[in-house]
Protein backbone atom coordinates (compact mmCIF):
# COMPACT_ATOMS: atom_id res chain seq x y z
CA UNK A 1 0.00 0.00 0.00
CA UNK A 2 1.16 3.48 -0.67
CA UNK A 3 0.29 4.83 2.77
CA UNK A 4 1.19 8.45 3.26
CA UNK A 5 3.89 8.37 0.62
CA UNK A 6 1.74 10.06 -1.97
CA UNK A 7 2.13 13.53 -0.63
CA UNK A 8 5.06 15.54 0.58
CA UNK A 9 5.63 19.22 1.02
CA UNK A 10 9.02 20.61 0.11
CA UNK A 11 10.44 23.98 -0.80
CA UNK A 12 10.84 24.34 -4.55
CA UNK A 13 14.51 25.27 -4.47
CA UNK A 14 16.69 22.55 -5.85
CA UNK A 15 14.86 21.78 -9.08
CA UNK A 16 15.08 25.38 -10.17
CA UNK A 17 18.77 25.53 -9.38
CA UNK A 18 19.37 22.58 -11.66
CA UNK A 19 17.39 24.06 -14.50
CA UNK A 20 18.75 27.56 -13.83
CA UNK A 21 15.30 28.85 -13.17
CA UNK A 22 13.73 27.52 -16.30
CA UNK A 23 10.33 25.97 -15.80
CA UNK A 24 10.06 24.08 -19.04
CA UNK A 25 7.51 26.39 -20.55
CA UNK A 26 9.93 27.58 -23.23
CA UNK A 27 10.93 24.27 -24.79
CA UNK A 28 8.45 22.10 -26.64
CA UNK A 29 6.86 19.82 -24.12
CA UNK A 30 7.95 16.23 -23.76
CA UNK A 31 5.07 14.23 -22.31
CA UNK A 32 6.01 11.73 -19.61
CA UNK A 33 5.55 8.76 -21.92
CA UNK A 34 7.82 10.18 -24.63
CA UNK A 35 10.60 7.69 -25.35
CA UNK A 36 14.12 9.02 -25.59
CA UNK A 37 17.49 7.52 -26.47
CA UNK A 38 21.04 8.90 -26.58
CA UNK A 39 22.48 9.34 -30.05
CA UNK A 40 25.95 8.17 -29.02
CA UNK A 41 27.37 6.05 -26.21
CA UNK A 42 29.89 8.73 -25.25
CA UNK A 43 28.69 12.30 -25.19
CA UNK A 44 31.10 14.80 -26.73
CA UNK A 45 33.23 17.01 -24.47
CA UNK A 46 31.22 20.08 -25.51
CA UNK A 47 28.85 21.84 -25.72
CA UNK A 48 29.93 23.92 -22.80
CA UNK A 49 26.42 23.99 -21.36
CA UNK A 50 26.54 20.29 -20.58
CA UNK A 51 26.03 20.00 -16.81
CA UNK A 52 26.62 16.91 -14.68
CA UNK A 53 22.84 16.39 -14.66
CA UNK A 54 22.83 16.27 -18.46
CA UNK A 55 25.55 13.63 -18.40
CA UNK A 56 23.64 11.60 -15.84
CA UNK A 57 20.60 11.67 -18.10
CA UNK A 58 22.69 10.58 -21.07
CA UNK A 59 23.97 7.71 -18.94
CA UNK A 60 20.40 6.57 -18.43
CA UNK A 61 19.51 6.92 -22.12
CA UNK A 62 21.72 4.23 -23.58
CA UNK A 63 18.53 2.43 -24.58
CA UNK A 64 14.94 3.59 -25.08
CA UNK A 65 13.29 4.86 -21.90
CA UNK A 66 10.37 7.14 -21.14
CA UNK A 67 10.76 10.59 -19.64
CA UNK A 68 8.98 9.28 -16.53
CA UNK A 69 11.41 6.37 -16.13
CA UNK A 70 14.43 8.65 -16.47
CA UNK A 71 12.95 11.02 -13.87
CA UNK A 72 12.33 8.11 -11.49
CA UNK A 73 15.84 6.72 -11.95
CA UNK A 74 17.36 10.15 -11.38
CA UNK A 75 15.09 10.93 -8.43
CA UNK A 76 14.13 14.26 -9.99
CA UNK A 77 10.65 15.55 -10.83
CA UNK A 78 9.70 15.05 -14.48
CA UNK A 79 9.28 18.82 -14.84
CA UNK A 80 13.03 19.22 -14.26
CA UNK A 81 14.00 16.29 -16.44
CA UNK A 82 11.82 17.66 -19.25
CA UNK A 83 13.86 20.88 -19.29
CA UNK A 84 17.21 19.06 -19.30
CA UNK A 85 16.01 16.64 -22.00
CA UNK A 86 14.91 19.66 -24.02
CA UNK A 87 18.53 20.91 -23.91
CA UNK A 88 19.83 17.54 -25.03
CA UNK A 89 17.35 17.48 -27.91
CA UNK A 90 18.46 20.98 -28.94
CA UNK A 91 22.10 19.88 -28.89
CA UNK A 92 21.33 16.79 -30.97
CA UNK A 93 22.50 14.44 -28.23
CA UNK A 94 19.26 12.50 -27.86
CA UNK A 95 16.41 11.60 -30.16
CA UNK A 96 12.80 11.24 -29.12
CA UNK A 97 9.95 8.98 -30.16
CA UNK A 98 6.75 10.88 -29.43
CA UNK A 99 3.69 9.21 -27.89
CA UNK A 100 0.91 7.77 -30.02
CA UNK A 101 -0.55 10.84 -31.78
CA UNK A 102 -4.00 12.15 -30.90
CA UNK A 103 -5.68 10.88 -34.06
CA UNK A 104 -4.56 7.31 -33.32
CA UNK A 105 -5.63 7.25 -29.70
CA UNK A 106 -9.24 6.71 -30.71
CA UNK A 107 -8.34 4.63 -33.75
CA UNK A 108 -9.94 1.20 -33.55
CA UNK A 109 -6.97 -0.53 -35.20
CA UNK A 110 -4.57 0.90 -32.63
CA UNK A 111 -6.90 0.09 -29.73
CA UNK A 112 -7.34 -3.47 -30.98
CA UNK A 113 -3.59 -3.80 -31.03
CA UNK A 114 -3.51 -2.81 -27.36
CA UNK A 115 -6.33 -5.27 -26.63
CA UNK A 116 -4.55 -8.14 -28.36
CA UNK A 117 -1.31 -7.27 -26.60
CA UNK A 118 -3.07 -7.50 -23.24
CA UNK A 119 -4.97 -10.67 -24.14
CA UNK A 120 -1.76 -12.37 -25.23
CA UNK A 121 -0.45 -11.84 -21.71
CA UNK A 122 -3.21 -13.87 -20.05
CA UNK B 1 24.44 -4.36 -20.23
CA UNK B 2 22.82 -3.44 -16.96
CA UNK B 3 22.67 0.28 -16.40
CA UNK B 4 23.66 2.01 -13.23
CA UNK B 5 20.03 2.78 -12.55
CA UNK B 6 19.03 -0.85 -12.62
CA UNK B 7 21.81 -1.80 -10.24
CA UNK B 8 20.65 0.85 -7.79
CA UNK B 9 17.32 -0.89 -7.51
CA UNK B 10 16.76 -3.87 -5.26
CA UNK B 11 17.13 -6.98 -7.35
CA UNK B 12 13.78 -8.47 -8.25
CA UNK B 13 14.07 -12.22 -8.58
CA UNK B 14 12.80 -13.67 -11.83
CA UNK B 15 10.41 -16.10 -10.25
CA UNK B 16 7.30 -17.95 -11.31
CA UNK B 17 5.31 -14.72 -11.20
CA UNK B 18 7.01 -13.62 -14.40
CA UNK B 19 4.18 -13.34 -16.89
CA UNK B 20 4.42 -15.45 -20.00
CA UNK B 21 4.80 -12.57 -22.43
CA UNK B 22 4.68 -13.52 -26.09
CA UNK B 23 8.35 -14.19 -26.80
CA UNK B 24 9.23 -15.53 -23.36
CA UNK B 25 11.11 -13.66 -20.65
CA UNK B 26 13.15 -10.77 -21.93
CA UNK B 27 16.67 -10.82 -20.47
CA UNK B 28 16.93 -7.04 -20.88
CA UNK B 29 13.75 -5.63 -19.40
CA UNK B 30 15.23 -2.37 -18.24
CA UNK B 31 15.03 -0.64 -21.61
CA UNK B 32 12.11 -0.50 -24.00
CA UNK B 33 12.72 -2.64 -27.08
CA UNK B 34 14.52 -0.61 -29.72
CA UNK B 35 11.86 -1.43 -32.33
CA UNK B 36 9.16 0.40 -30.36
CA UNK B 37 7.92 3.47 -32.24
CA UNK B 38 6.02 5.14 -29.43
CA UNK B 39 4.09 4.79 -26.21
CA UNK B 40 0.50 5.03 -25.10
CA UNK B 41 -0.70 5.52 -21.55
CA UNK B 42 -3.58 4.61 -19.30
CA UNK B 43 -4.27 6.21 -15.94
CA UNK B 44 -5.05 4.11 -12.89
CA UNK B 45 -7.01 6.41 -10.61
CA UNK B 46 -8.55 6.23 -7.18
CA UNK B 47 -8.21 7.35 -3.58
CA UNK B 48 -5.27 6.63 -1.28
CA UNK B 49 -4.93 2.97 -0.38
CA UNK B 50 -7.37 1.67 -2.97
CA UNK B 51 -4.68 -0.49 -4.58
CA UNK B 52 -3.40 1.55 -7.54
CA UNK B 53 0.24 0.70 -6.91
CA UNK B 54 -0.66 -2.91 -6.18
CA UNK B 55 -2.43 -3.26 -9.53
CA UNK B 56 0.35 -1.53 -11.42
CA UNK B 57 2.89 -3.77 -9.72
CA UNK B 58 0.88 -6.86 -10.62
CA UNK B 59 0.87 -6.15 -14.35
CA UNK B 60 4.06 -4.15 -14.94
CA UNK B 61 7.05 -5.78 -16.62
CA UNK B 62 9.35 -3.43 -14.72
CA UNK B 63 9.40 -2.94 -10.99
CA UNK B 64 6.92 -0.10 -10.43
CA UNK B 65 8.70 3.22 -10.32
CA UNK B 66 7.78 6.33 -8.45
CA UNK B 67 8.23 9.84 -9.70
CA UNK B 68 7.40 13.08 -8.02
CA UNK B 69 5.18 15.57 -9.72
CA UNK B 70 5.80 19.00 -8.29
CA UNK B 71 2.71 21.11 -8.03
CA UNK B 72 2.45 24.66 -6.86
CA UNK B 73 -0.89 24.69 -5.20
CA UNK B 74 -3.44 27.41 -5.23
CA UNK B 75 -3.93 28.26 -1.60
CA UNK B 76 -0.51 27.01 -0.66
CA UNK B 77 1.00 30.45 -0.99
CA UNK B 78 1.55 32.45 2.13
CA UNK B 79 2.08 36.14 2.12
CA UNK B 80 4.69 37.20 4.64
CA UNK B 81 5.08 40.94 4.77
CA UNK B 82 4.85 41.30 1.03
CA UNK B 83 7.24 38.41 0.38
CA UNK B 84 5.46 35.59 -1.27
CA UNK B 85 6.62 32.25 0.03
CA UNK B 86 5.63 29.59 -2.40
CA UNK B 87 5.50 26.06 -1.16
CA UNK B 88 4.90 23.23 -3.52
CA UNK B 89 3.35 19.87 -2.94
CA UNK B 90 5.04 16.83 -4.32
CA UNK B 91 2.79 14.01 -5.35
CA UNK B 92 4.34 10.59 -5.73
CA UNK B 93 3.01 8.99 -8.86
CA UNK B 94 3.72 5.30 -9.27
CA UNK B 95 3.87 3.88 -12.73
CA UNK B 96 4.60 0.72 -14.65
CA UNK B 97 5.09 -0.51 -18.19
CA UNK B 98 3.65 -3.21 -20.44
CA UNK B 99 5.13 -4.03 -23.83
CA UNK B 100 2.18 -4.48 -26.20
CA UNK B 101 4.16 -5.63 -29.23
CA UNK B 102 7.33 -4.80 -31.12
CA UNK B 103 6.04 -1.34 -31.93
CA UNK B 104 4.10 -0.17 -28.91
CA UNK B 105 4.52 0.06 -25.15
CA UNK B 106 1.84 1.01 -22.66
CA UNK B 107 2.52 3.00 -19.50
CA UNK B 108 0.21 2.86 -16.50
CA UNK B 109 0.26 5.91 -14.27
CA UNK B 110 -1.23 5.72 -10.80
CA UNK B 111 -2.98 9.01 -10.10
CA UNK B 112 -4.28 9.96 -6.65
CA UNK B 113 -7.90 10.93 -6.74
CA UNK B 114 -8.28 13.70 -4.22
CA UNK B 115 -9.49 17.08 -5.32
CA UNK B 116 -6.21 18.84 -4.48
CA UNK B 117 -4.30 16.67 -6.93
CA UNK B 118 -6.31 17.86 -9.89
CA UNK B 119 -3.41 19.90 -11.34
CA UNK B 120 -1.34 16.73 -11.62
CA UNK B 121 -4.16 15.15 -13.57
CA UNK B 122 -4.28 17.70 -16.33
CA UNK B 123 -0.80 16.94 -17.60
CA UNK B 124 -1.15 13.20 -17.15
CA UNK B 125 -4.60 12.91 -18.68
CA UNK B 126 -3.50 14.69 -21.84
CA UNK B 127 -2.85 11.96 -24.37
CA UNK B 128 -4.16 9.11 -22.22
CA UNK B 129 -6.24 6.41 -23.93
CA UNK B 130 -8.47 6.16 -20.89
CA UNK B 131 -8.50 5.39 -17.20
CA UNK B 132 -9.17 2.51 -14.89
CA UNK B 133 -10.91 3.82 -11.78
CA UNK B 134 -10.34 1.64 -8.72
CA UNK B 135 -13.07 1.53 -6.12
CA UNK B 136 -13.10 0.15 -2.58
CA UNK B 137 -16.65 -0.85 -1.68
CA UNK B 138 -15.90 -0.19 2.00
CA UNK B 139 -15.58 3.50 1.17
CA UNK B 140 -17.40 4.42 -2.01
CA UNK B 141 -17.40 8.13 -1.27
CA UNK B 142 -13.60 8.22 -1.42
CA UNK B 143 -13.87 7.48 -5.14
CA UNK B 144 -16.27 10.29 -5.99
CA UNK B 145 -13.54 12.89 -6.60
CA UNK B 146 -11.65 10.67 -9.03
CA UNK B 147 -14.79 9.73 -10.97
CA UNK B 148 -15.80 13.38 -11.10
CA UNK B 149 -12.38 14.40 -12.48
CA UNK B 150 -12.62 11.78 -15.21
CA UNK B 151 -16.01 13.08 -16.26
CA UNK B 152 -14.81 16.69 -16.21
CA UNK B 153 -11.79 15.80 -18.32
CA UNK B 154 -13.89 13.74 -20.73
CA UNK B 155 -11.56 10.79 -20.31
CA UNK B 156 -13.28 7.46 -20.98
CA UNK B 157 -12.99 5.00 -18.11
CA UNK B 158 -13.94 1.64 -16.66
CA UNK B 159 -14.54 1.01 -12.97
CA UNK B 160 -12.81 -1.87 -11.23
CA UNK B 161 -13.90 -2.81 -7.73
CA UNK B 162 -10.81 -3.96 -5.88
CA UNK B 163 -12.23 -6.77 -3.80
CA UNK B 164 -10.67 -6.52 -0.36
CA UNK B 165 -11.34 -9.33 2.12
CA UNK B 166 -14.60 -8.57 3.88
CA UNK B 167 -15.67 -5.94 1.33
CA UNK B 168 -19.42 -5.53 1.27
CA UNK B 169 -21.08 -6.78 -1.89
CA UNK B 170 -23.53 -4.08 -2.85
CA UNK B 171 -24.71 -5.82 -5.99
CA UNK B 172 -24.00 -4.34 -9.40
CA UNK B 173 -27.12 -2.24 -9.75
CA UNK B 174 -26.80 -0.58 -6.38
CA UNK B 175 -23.12 0.03 -6.97
CA UNK B 176 -23.84 1.66 -10.32
CA UNK B 177 -26.42 3.89 -8.73
CA UNK B 178 -24.16 4.80 -5.81
CA UNK B 179 -21.32 5.70 -8.19
CA UNK B 180 -23.70 7.32 -10.67
CA UNK B 181 -22.26 5.38 -13.61
CA UNK B 182 -23.53 5.58 -17.16
CA UNK B 183 -25.05 2.32 -18.41
CA UNK B 184 -22.19 1.80 -20.89
CA UNK B 185 -19.40 2.31 -18.33
CA UNK B 186 -17.91 -1.12 -17.57
CA UNK B 187 -17.95 -2.24 -13.95
CA UNK B 188 -15.73 -5.20 -13.11
CA UNK B 189 -14.51 -6.82 -9.92
CA UNK B 190 -10.80 -7.48 -9.64
CA UNK B 191 -8.12 -8.48 -7.21
CA UNK B 192 -5.38 -5.91 -7.71
CA UNK B 193 -2.82 -8.31 -6.25
CA UNK B 194 -3.42 -10.82 -9.01
CA UNK B 195 -1.84 -10.60 -12.41
CA UNK B 196 -4.63 -12.16 -14.47
CA UNK B 197 -7.37 -10.34 -12.65
CA UNK B 198 -5.66 -7.00 -13.13
CA UNK B 199 -4.94 -7.62 -16.81
CA UNK B 200 -8.60 -8.52 -17.25
CA UNK B 201 -9.64 -5.22 -15.72
CA UNK B 202 -7.44 -3.43 -18.26
CA UNK B 203 -8.97 -5.55 -21.03
CA UNK B 204 -12.44 -4.43 -19.90
CA UNK B 205 -11.30 -0.83 -20.22
CA UNK B 206 -9.72 -1.23 -23.65
CA UNK B 207 -12.76 -3.15 -24.93
CA UNK B 208 -14.86 -0.22 -23.78
CA UNK B 209 -12.55 2.21 -25.60
CA UNK B 210 -12.95 0.16 -28.78
CA UNK B 211 -16.75 0.18 -28.46
CA UNK B 212 -16.68 3.92 -27.97
CA UNK B 213 -14.42 4.42 -30.99
CA UNK B 214 -16.30 2.14 -33.36
CA UNK B 215 -18.82 3.88 -35.56
CA UNK B 216 -22.11 2.12 -34.95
Amino acid sequence: MTGQREERTTPAVRPYVITRGRSGAASPELPWETLVVAVAADPPAGPSGLQPEHRRILGHCQGLLSVAEIAAHLGQPPSVVQVLLGDLVDWGLITTRPPVPAAERTDVTMLRKVLHGLESRL
Amino acid sequence: MVSKAASDQPVVPHDAAQPGAGGGPDPEQHYVRSSVAGAAKILVVGPLGVGKTTLIGAVSEIKPLSTEAVMSQAGARVDRGGERTKTTTTVALDFGRITIDGELVLYLFGTPGQQRFLPAWRELARGALGALALVDTRDLEASFDALGHLEDLGLPFAVAVNAFPGSPDHGEQRLREALDLLPQTPLVVCDAREYRSSVQALIALVSHLINAAEPT
